[in-house]
């Protein structure tokens, strides 16, 4: 079934961005992330325009992160205090991303920044995490060899002035570290139409030291915020919001999560994890080999407003 | 200007006066809706005459549709470190978002490049870059890659031989609109040619607008896109939250 999007301007298989929103949300129900990061690309490869893919793909996440954290909830597993000072920093941060995104549209730049962004960061994040998870995945093999696992580790960010007490976490710090993080993040949502939640899960526990527990519930309790206020900022200063491609693809990741859900509890977290990585790494080489490899059109046309 | 003119020395010619299209369309406005998958309009008419058709060459029929023109920015990738990247860029003042020319037979054939000039016919005429070779070396390859491009895209269209006429008197074309279509006033040009003149040539327009949700949707984001954002938001936070009920419900 052809469907016209009335933003986007481009006429979709109904059934495909259906079939996206669902393997999507069958990824992010497994793996504990919003799946912005695979949305938006494949959004690019069926030819939504770029614009169009990453704010859409960030209201998108809103609704993946809203059940989301709605489960978290009933866990006791969302830290508000520390959630509302990563949403401050976010706020900031998705401000500037909207901003930095304009700009580089007017330049003709926008696709290879936000192509740029997703090579350099899920590169990163997909190595470090493949990295880590195969050396846990390792020494979980090797019989008696528990990793010993302190509480606090001291370093320069607890030397830090504007100290704050996050209870849910057990932690006492100071508020600048979260509200850098809470900046990057929202930064990134802005201009690559993801939640960020795949930078932030790892922020949370090796920079800032939080519990696994209350870890995820944050994340997402911030994420739905600065998506949120990605949405609205990309509404009001491009109008790329397009409705009907976006309530196709929730309908369809809604779904897949609830599925994803069930098949991740049957998984061991190590093998989890290995495969999250995998997943992420191999998005970024697919982007990569997209700039490295000579298009066979060298030109693109793009229509301006008279 | 210079196509009123043009017109009023049509006109005067004499043969002008002897042949007269009479034009008609399937239909004169398209609604892209939510189902839209593209449209065929067709184009069709008779040549009407006081007096027997005049000697000389073989009538022929060119038949062009225009949609709304914008300005245009075209750029070039160049490897630059290794990585490919938009680069150079030329803007172009003016080019048709759609534009589909059918005819009778081979275009150089049957128009002479004074008529096209004068009229505007074939897609390099409807192009307007004026001042671009200052923006870019080669500014030329520039507007072959607008071509190019638009054409691989079937914005624009050369359909020869694609107008069937009949006994030199009825003619007909079809023309397919993409789905990837831009709202606006269609233009469509008749025109009807003798030894690679043009003898006479009508006008007629097909409106292209979103209709019912479309509309709705797209009117909102443009008008009040602080009220877009926020409902936009809510349907997403709503969906969300149902899902999780939901499926609370099947489970227990």
């Amino acid at each position: 079934m052809q469907l016209y999007l009335p933003i986007a301007e481009v006429s979709v298989n109904a059934f495909l961005i259906l079939g996206i929103g669902g393997i999507v949300g069958f990824l992010s129900g497994m793996f504990g992330v919003g799946g912005g990061f695979l949305i938006t690309p494949l959004l690019f490869f069926i030819g939504v325009p770029p614009a169009v893919a990453v704010a859409t793909g960030a209201n998108q996440v809103v609704a993946s992160s809203v059940s989301g954290v709605l489960a978290q909830l009933k866990r006791k597993g969302v830290d508000f205090a520390m959630g509302t000072v990563l949403l401050v920093g976010g706020m900031i941060g998705s401000a500037i991303g909207v901003w930095v995104f304009a700009l580089m549209t007017r330049l003709g730049q926008i696709d290879l920044f936000v192509q740029l962004s997703y090579v350099i960061f899920l590169g990163l994040i997909g190595g470090m995490m493949f990295q880590e998870s195969l050396r846990s995945l390792l020494r979980a093999r090797k019989p008696g060899g528990a990793p010993i696992r302190r509480a606090h580790v001291h370093s320069w960010v607890h030397g830090l002035p504007f100290k704050m007490k996050f209870r849910a976490s057990g932690l006492y710090i100071s508020v600048i570290p979260p509200a850098l993080i809470g900046v990057a993040v929202g930064f990134l949502s802005a201009i690559m139409g993801v939640g960020g939640g795949f930078i932030l899960v790892p922020a949370m526990i090796y920079l800032l030291g939080m519990p696994t527990k209350v870890v995820i519930g944050t994340s997402l309790f911030q994420i739905i915020f600065v998506t949120g206020f990605t949405t609205v900022m990309h509404a009001v200063n491009s109008q790329s919001v397009d409705m009907m491609l976006a309530l196709l693809l929730i309908l369809g990741g809604v779904i897949g999560a609830q599925i994803g859900t069930r098949v991740g509890v049957r998984l061991k977290a190590e093998q989890l994890r290995i495969l999250l990585s995998l997943l992420v790494l191999a998005v970024s080489l697919r982007i990569a080999v997209d700039l490295l490899v000579k298009p066979s059109e060298l030109y693109s046309v793009a229509g301006m407003l008279p | 200007m210079i196509r009123a003119l043009a017109l009023l020395l049509a006109l005067a010619l004499p043969a002008a006066a002897q042949e007269v299209i009479v034009a008609g369309m399937s239909q004169n406005r398209v609604s892209i809706t939510a189902d839209f998958d593209g449209s065929e309009i067709l184009i069709y008419g008779a040549v009407k005459r006081d007096a027997p058709p005049p000697s000389g060459g073989p009538l022929e029929v060119i038949v062009t549709v225009e949609g709304p023109s914008t300005p245009v920015a075209v750029r070039r990738k160049d490897r630059v470190a290794g990585i490919w990247i938009n680069n150079a860029s030329v803007h172009i003042d003016s080019a048709p978002s759609f534009y589909a020319v059918a005819t009778t037979g081979p275009l150089d054939h049957i128009l002479s490049d004074i008529d096209n000039l004068r009229y505007g016919i074939t897609i390099e005429r409807m192009i307007r870059a004026i001042g671009i070779a200052d923006e870019a070396d080669q500014a030329g390859e520039f507007v072959l890659a607008l071509l190019r491009v638009r054409t691989n895209e079937g914005r624009y269209r050369v359909l020869e031989g694609k107008v069937e006429l009949t006994e030199d008197t009825l003619f007909r074309t079809d023309v397919v609109l993409p789905a990837n279509l831009t709202e606006g006033e269609y233009k469509v040009r008749l025109f009807l040619l003798r030894d690679k003149r043009v003898i006479a040539s009508q006008e007629r327009v097909i409106g292209v607008r979103k209709e019912g949700l479309e509309r709705f949707i797209f009117n909102l984001a443009q008008q009040q896109p602080l009220i877009y954002g926020l409902l936009s938001l809510a349907m997403a936070a709503f969906a969300g939250w149902g899902a999780s009920a939901a499926f609370r419900l099947i489970r227990t």
